[in-house]
């Protein structure tokens, strides 16, 4: 029992440090920061959407690139397929269960990166209250001062999950089991 | 024999009761129905816009009605004697009270759930209602709840209110049901 306490300690005082290391708030103030996702619909063409709200912060130092972290918190009710009877539809029990399931979240285990842009991202993905560990590639778009008096870094990365691993079975036919997600980042440095 | 008076129901006011009894139940099946269609369904889509556009015909029925109602004479309660007699009809005219109160409610929920993103309602292909936009937040899932919830009070409404009818036509044989079939000829 002491044991656990000591090291739920030793967890909390890590994962505050993480949180305290993230040097980066992702602008979602000034809306420069995007959660879009797209699906087959029917597999003739693509569906788009995005999640309006969310926030997260980031740790990125361009010469400790390895030592980075990312932590995201979605408000799964903020979808928004630009129609409003398939929005309430995706926010009900058929698929993201809003009510039960508020908020999704995703926080980096591991980031390495490759060479100066481009890396890999892993990390804890919780959708529909199921956390699955998930890869995906990602690239530093640029950084540097803003006209304003900050200092910015974006990037970006893609990733495609099934929607049946986090227990959201609807049948959207064949074509349309998996959504692909694209992450869109904006911080500005603390 | 079209219009009402002092003891009986008109024509005009007998076919806008039955007219929007059978529409209303019809909705309300619709209704249950369509929310669990699958996607590949082919009533999927078609469900839906059926019961929106009847529904907004189903709104100027009601308003229309309720203006034919109140142009023409109040028909009065059938004389009684028995215990309770006042208290059964003052229900009975709260229920009337509620049912329309709730059609109303399940019109504007039923509205915003669909025009919260700005686009109308199509009626049949005849003419759009617009939409007003979203005008707060959460609009299409709120009204949601209310449409769905509002519905089944409604439908528990209208079945005590036709057991009602059955008791007075059946127990306590009276004109209730029958002046609302056929108009009753003055006495």
């Amino acid at each position: 029992m002491k044991k656990l306490i000591i090291v739920g300690a030793i967890a909390s005082c890590l994962a505050s440090n993480m949180a305290s290391a993230a040097n980066y708030v992702i602008d979602t103030k000034g809306a420069h920061a995007f959660i879009n996702f797209k699906i087959k619909h029917l597999g003739y063409s693509w569906l788009h959407g995005r999640f309006n709200q969310f926030e997260g912060e980031f740790n990125y130092d361009a010469k400790k690139p390895n030592d980075s972290a990312i932590k995201l918190v979605i408000d799964t009710g903020s979808i928004d397929s630009n129609h409003a009877e398939r929005d309430k539809h995706l926010r009900g029990k058929d698929f993201l269960n809003v009510s039960k399931y508020p908020k999704a979240k995703f926080e980096s285990t591991d980031i390495t990166f490759n060479d100066a842009t481009k890396g890999t991202v892993t990390g804890n993905f919780t959708l529909h209250g199921v956390t699955k560990t998930i890869h995906f590639d990602i690239q530093k778009l640029g950084e540097g001062s803003d006209p304003w008096g900050g200092y910015r870094t974006g990037f970006e990365g893609n990733t495609k999950i099934k929607l049946a691993d986090y227990g959201i079975e609807y049948d959207l036919g064949p074509a349309s089991t998996h959504v692909d997600l694209g992450l869109y980042i904006e911080g500005i440095r603390k | 024999m079209i219009r009402n008076s002092r003891n009986s129901y008109g024509w005009i006011a007998i076919v806008f009761h039955w007219l929007s009894a059978f529409v209303i139940l019809g909705m309300f099946a619709l209704g249950l129905y369509m929310v669990d269609l699958s996607y590949y369904d082919p009533w999927y889509r078609d469900a839906l816009t059926l019961h929106k556009s009847i529904g907004v015909l189903v709104a100027v029925l009601i308003i229309l009605r309720l203006i034919w109602k109140y142009c023409n004479a109040q028909v009065g309660e059938i004389e009684s004697h028995r215990k309770f007699a006042k208290l059964q009809s003052r229900l009975a005219s709260l229920a009337q009270v509620a049912m329309y109160l709730f059609l109303f409610v399940l019109f504007a929920s039923g509205y915003l759930i669909s025009t919260a993103d700005g686009r109308g309602i199509d009626v049949f292909n005849l003419f759009m209602l617009p939409s007003m936009g979203e005008i707060f937040d959460q609009q299409s899932d709120i009204a949601g709840l209310v449409h769905l919830y509002v519905a089944w009070t409604l439908i528990s409404v209208v079945s005590i209110h036709a057991l009602a009818a059955l008791y007075h036509h059946f127990i306590l044989k009276d004109l209730t049901l029958k002046r609302m079939c056929i108009p009753q000829t003055e006495k």
